[in-house]
């Protein structure tokens, strides 16, 4: 039987406000446990929350990113249940008045197609602790730090077909909320996080399948993976005529699994309703507008832009506008060099290749677009060759330094001596008579594929520095004398 | 409404009560009396009267995003049960 | 001291006729002489008031006194005391010790009023009689086989009895009112968002309110003044000017529009409490206020919709009560679950886990329309109601309860004849509108207030009528030991 797959995500972007959605404690990754927290974040008898008004200002800067509705009424609902990390015994969030209503996000399949994912709600809750489960006496030690840090959390319709489409989607999402500034973005923090919900049907059927939840997942890689082992337990269940049962499950990474979560395996019931604490949260028109103008430049009209105003092909100004990192290193890029199509090239040709061997994501890369700028220069002035640029790009990667050091270091300036290259050239003719005169008895037409010979006896012989054009002409010109 | 006993039991796993069989026979007789007055509303008609959580009707008011607070870890940790590593402790929690 | 107004032992301290550090000496050797009898208090906090005390005498000495430098008064055990246990006279907290101070408390702590103590009261506020207390019930020094009332019986008690001047309390149904009512109290329920929640265990947070317990109206306006103004630490403060809320105690009330609801006059009433409350009515229409009937026609849905909300958002608000950061935990949990369900089970008493399961219960899944929101209809409905009837008239008189205190034990078994008992004061809860109990008359020797209630943000008003009736009136200077009045029945129990 042939599968559908249909995939919905559930994406938790942790807003970089200074301090935490309901109190005054610091919000931020990385501090001794319990050392960020206040009687509200800890639940203390009597403690009350306020609400942080840059988390609203965020959450309505995503729902005008995306072009979504804006909600002028939402509501804080509090979500009861139990677990040492919601030290409340109830996790405060939007229920059925959610601050970012229907919306869409187009993202860029790999036939480079456009599909548009819709996007259901977006809404503000308040994330939990940590749980460590590190032996503490054969106990788990309990870190409230990130008790009531802002979340974003935005819920997608299961419009996903495949876990590239999940990526993509993740990926423009990422690209949205770090550009507009709402999110750091970083995964492995888990500024970002998603739960994807997952199931099957059979081609054709219209009713869904039975879902799994995957929870948790903090990469682009692991969505991929987690989805794609998740689908092969659901194809090899229902092929073996099982049945899919609808539970949470959690992606081993190490395994390379998913496997059902103990802590959610009981029937919740969460008691959803308004926190008496908080009142409706009401805004305007006027306040959603100016949230609207004061927007940056979206990854949709970065990529119109890098089209429109530098030449790129559709493809490179979406591939480069997907990251707003990216996005800005490839510009930093095209500052110094002066040449957008070679710098896209470079960004999305070498530069991506060393990203993806090296596992390292853009902001990582040790050479900087200064370099690579300059090392496009290089090529542009016929100081070296693209082989040259290459091997310079490589020891920018491995081993920094600067661009015209080494060049100079490794002998890599292209020889444009067109005395020295005429020597060359006659000492390969010379030490060549059968190729010449094979050459010679050639027709014309042919005569262009069999330079390739010369070409590469001239070039080994100059060790690669020879200006190729350069070395070319003379060919052409001095073997065409002898025939 | 009246209430059974397996109802009671339901109930006290959600709200992580530990009831004895007698208990949740004392329970279930005085929630389900309880229940029964709490009926009466069914009575009164309330089509379009909207529902009233806060009685000024009053909308949020907005905290600006500033960090007002120090690190004041050892005053609470030094009143909770059970602590080791400026860390709650809670038995093992498994995911 | 006993019986001293605070307005007394104000003069008393700025005449210097003895140093606030005497005084809070006196009262709490007092309390430790004579509360044993009544039970009125969990704790004393003797050390850190007598520090509070001798700032409050500095501060006398160089000029720099408010009105309540140097006054004791006591706390309920809800308010968060900083470095002193606050129990919420459950065993859940019987060792917790807040390292914070309520804003209440603060505010009082500003004004230089000492904390000698911290009063009992039904556990976590849920209760009418104070019988549900993990330290031991209340008894009413007016008459020791019968009720405080509830859930601020202990600073009712405690002030009856003359151990201090002034308590705080806390109304979420009528814990002020109905405890001042029965031990011969002025105690105001503020408008909801006139006093800060900050810092005082939740029991329902739409509903909790927190206001004084006095002797006299003047009181209770002096204690008010302290303790309301907006904070921008809670959400449902309101953000309105705080006014000087004795700044009217002397208006006369001429021309005063008092609405007698038929439905506080219905079969339910005690007939000697409705004419003690006649009776008062008669005397301040003799202060020039005109008697207008009124009707308020959903007040007797508002048992059950009361019922349904406080539960509902107490089950949530007790949840945080785990055993994990503070409080109560139990030995040697098996597991996740065992420490929460012992914790919850061992730490919590009888009607507290009732109210948590009935709000749990409200609230989940296929009832939560029929229940909450449904109660929530018709909390508009008698907000509504008052509106209408607070449109033709300036306040509104009755009854703060329909008999007068019970007997002890009378109630416990039936926990709706319990809750019955709260008709004629979780209305004002329920629309958030500010309201009073004034001593009013005694039947059989156990007192009765007069209920009066008023417009948003009104206390001014209700706490001149209550003060210009307290000028023609002695019913508030009556103590349980005065002559004229009979300290009933002791021949029954005590």
């Amino acid at each position: 039987m042939s599968w559908e797959i249909v995939i919905g995500l559930e994406i938790h972007v942790q807003l970089a406000t200074k301090s935490k959605l309901f109190s005054g404690a610091k919000a931020g990754f990385g501090a001794a446990p319990n050392t960020q927290t206040t009687l509200v974040d800890l639940g203390m008898p009597g403690a009350l929350p306020v609400f942080n008004q840059e988390a609203l200002r965020m959450a309505v800067a995503f729902g005008t990113a995306i072009d979504a509705e804006v909600c002028k009424h939402s509501v804080f609902a509090r979500k009861n249940y139990f677990y040492p990390d919601s030290p409340k015994g109830y996790q405060t969030s939007q229920m059925d008045h959610p601050i970012v209503g229907l919306g869409h996000l187009d993202i860029q399949l790999e036939d480079r197609s456009i599909k548009r994912i819709g996007v259901t709600r977006a809404h503000l809750e308040e994330d939990a602790g940590k749980s460590l489960h590190e032996d503490y006496d054969g106990m788990t030690g309990i870190d409230l730090n990130r008790s009531s840090t802002p979340l974003l959390e935005i819920v997608s319709e299961p419009d996903m077909r495949n876990a590239k489409e999940a990526v993509a989607y993740m990926r423009k999402m990422h690209a949205i909320v770090t550009t507009i500034g709402i999110s750091d973005g970083n995964m492995a923090e888990g500024s970002m996080r998603c739960d994807a919900n997952v199931s099957i049907r059979p081609k054709g059927q219209e009713k869904l399948g039975t879902r799994a939840e995957l929870k948790n997942i903090n990469s682009f890689k692991f969505i991929e993976r987690a989805i794609n082992v998740e689908v092969e337990r659901q194809i090899d269940i229902l092929e073996d005529g099982g049945k899919i049962v609808q539970e949470t499950r959690l992606y081993d990474s190490d395994k390379n699994e998913t496997r059902p979560m103990r802590s959610k395996e009981e029937a919740n019931d969460y008691r959803y309703f308004p926190c008496p604490d908080l009142l409706p949260v009401e805004i305007d028109d006027a306040y959603i507008d100016a949230i609207r103008q004061s927007l940056p430049e979206l990854p949709d009209q970065r990529s119109a832009r890098f089209v429109s105003q530098l030449g790129l092909s559709e493809y490179d100004a979406s591939v480069l506008s997907a990251s707003r990192t990216l996005a800005d290193y490839f510009e930093a890029v095209v500052l110094v060099c002066n040449d957008a199509k070679l710098s896209a090239n470079w960004v999305t040709g070498e530069l991506s290749k060393y990203m993806n061997q090296h596992n390292v994501e853009i902001d990582q890369v040790p050479v900087t677009a200064v370099h690579l700028g300059q090392l496009i220069n290089r090529i542009m002035d016929d100081t070296i060759n693209s082989k040259g640029a290459k091997a310079v790009f490589d020891e920018l990667w491995n081993q920094a330094g600067e661009v015209d050091a080494i060049i100079e270091a490794n002998g890599l300036k292209q020889v444009s001596d067109i005395g020295a290259i005429e020597a060359m050239v006659d000492d390969v003719i010379a030490s060549s008579p059968k190729q010449v005169q094979q050459y010679a008895d050639a027709e014309v037409e042919k005569r262009g594929k069999m330079l390739g010979f010369f070409m590469g006896q001239v070039m080994k012989a100059s060790k690669g520095s020879a200006n190729p054009g350069q070395v070319n002409g003379l060919l052409k010109k001095k073997l065409d004398l002898l025939c | 409404m009246a209430l059974e006993n397996a109802d009671i039991e339901k109930i006290a796993v959600l709200a992580r009560l530990q009831v004895t069989p007698s208990e949740t026979n004392d329970y279930a007789n005085s929630i389900s009396s309880i229940l029964s007055l709490m009926d009466q509303m069914q009575l009164v008609n309330t089509d379009g009267v909207e529902p009233l959580s806060n009685p000024h009707d009053a909308t949020q008011r907005l905290r600006k995003d500033e960090v007002t607070c120090d690190n004041q870890r050892e005053a609470f940790i030094a009143i909770a049960p059970a602590t080791e590593d400026g860390l709650y402790l809670v038995p093992k929690v498994i995911d | 001291m006993t019986h001293k107004t605070l307005v007394q032992i104000a003069k008393d301290l700025a005449a210097g006729k003895y140093s606030s550090r005497e005084i809070t000496q006196d009262i709490i050797a007092d309390i430790k002489a004579r509360d044993a009898v009544y039970n009125s208090f969990i704790s004393l906090s003797e050390d850190l008031a007598l520090g509070q005390a001798d700032a409050a005498d500095a501060r006398i000495k160089v000029g720099n006194a408010d009105i309540l430098t140097g006054v004791p008064f006591a706390h309920k055990d809800l308010f968060c005391t900083q470095g002193h246990t606050t129990t919420a006279a459950s065993k859940m907290l019987a060792n917790f010790v807040p390292p914070y101070e309520s804003t209440v408390g603060q505010r009082l702590l500003s004004a230089g009023a000492v904390c000698v103590g911290k009063t009992n009261m039904d556990e976590f506020a849920m209760g009418s009689s104070n019988e549900s207390s993990f330290f031991g019930a209340v008894k009413n020094p007016w008459d020791l086989n019968a009720v405080p009332g509830g859930s601020s019986g202990g600073s009712a008690a405690a002030v009856a009895a003359g151990l201090v001047p002034a308590a705080t309390g806390t109304d979420t149904g009528g814990s002020i009112r109905q405890p001042a009512s029965f031990c011969n109290l002025t105690g105001i329920k503020p408008t909801y968002g006139r006093v800060s929640r900050f810092g005082i265990i939740a029991y329902a947070s739409s509903l909790d309110q927190a206001g004084p317990m006095c002797q006299t109206a003047e009181d209770a306006a002096i204690m008010l003044n302290a303790m309301a103004g907006f904070d921008e630490q809670d959400s449902t403060s309101v953000q309105q000017e705080t006014p000087d809320f004795t700044a009217e105690l002397n208006l006369p009330l001429h021309g005063l529009k008092v609405g007698l609801p038929k439905e506080f006059f219905g079969p339910g009433l005690n007939p000697q409490v409705a004419e003690c409350i006649m009776a008062a009515v008669k005397e301040i229409e003799k202060l020039g206020a005109q008697i207008i009937d009124i009707s308020l026609p959903n007040l007797e849905l508002s048992i059950p919709a009361y019922y349904v909300i406080a539960p509902s958002e107490a089950s949530s608000n007790l949840s945080r009560f785990d055993g994990v950061r503070y409080g109560y935990r139990c030995d040697k949990p098996e597991n996740l679950m065992d420490l929460y369900c012992r914790t919850r089970a061992e730490g919590f008493g009888t009607e507290v886990k009732r109210r948590i399961m009935v709000g749990t219960y409200a609230l989940s899944e296929g009832y939560y329309d029929a229940y909450y929101v449904k109660a929530q209809r018709i909390r508009r409905l008698i907000k509504d109601d008052f509106a209408r009837a607070l449109s033709q008239v300036d306040v509104i008189m009755g009854p703060v309860a329909p008999t007068p205190a019970f007997d002890l034990g009378s109630n416990t078994k039936d926990p709706v004849a319990m809750y019955l008992e709260d008709i004629y004061t979780l209305s004002a809860n329920m629309a958030g509108i500010p309201a009073m109990s004034a001593p009013a008359g005694f039947v059989n020797g156990r007192p009765v207030g007069l209920h009066i209630m008023g417009n948003y943000f009104a206390e001014a008003k209700l706490l001149n009528i209550a003060h210009q009736y307290q000028q023609v009136t002695d019913w508030h200077l009556q103590t349980p030991t005065s002559n004229n009045v009979p300290v009933s029945n002791q021949e029954k129990g005590a």
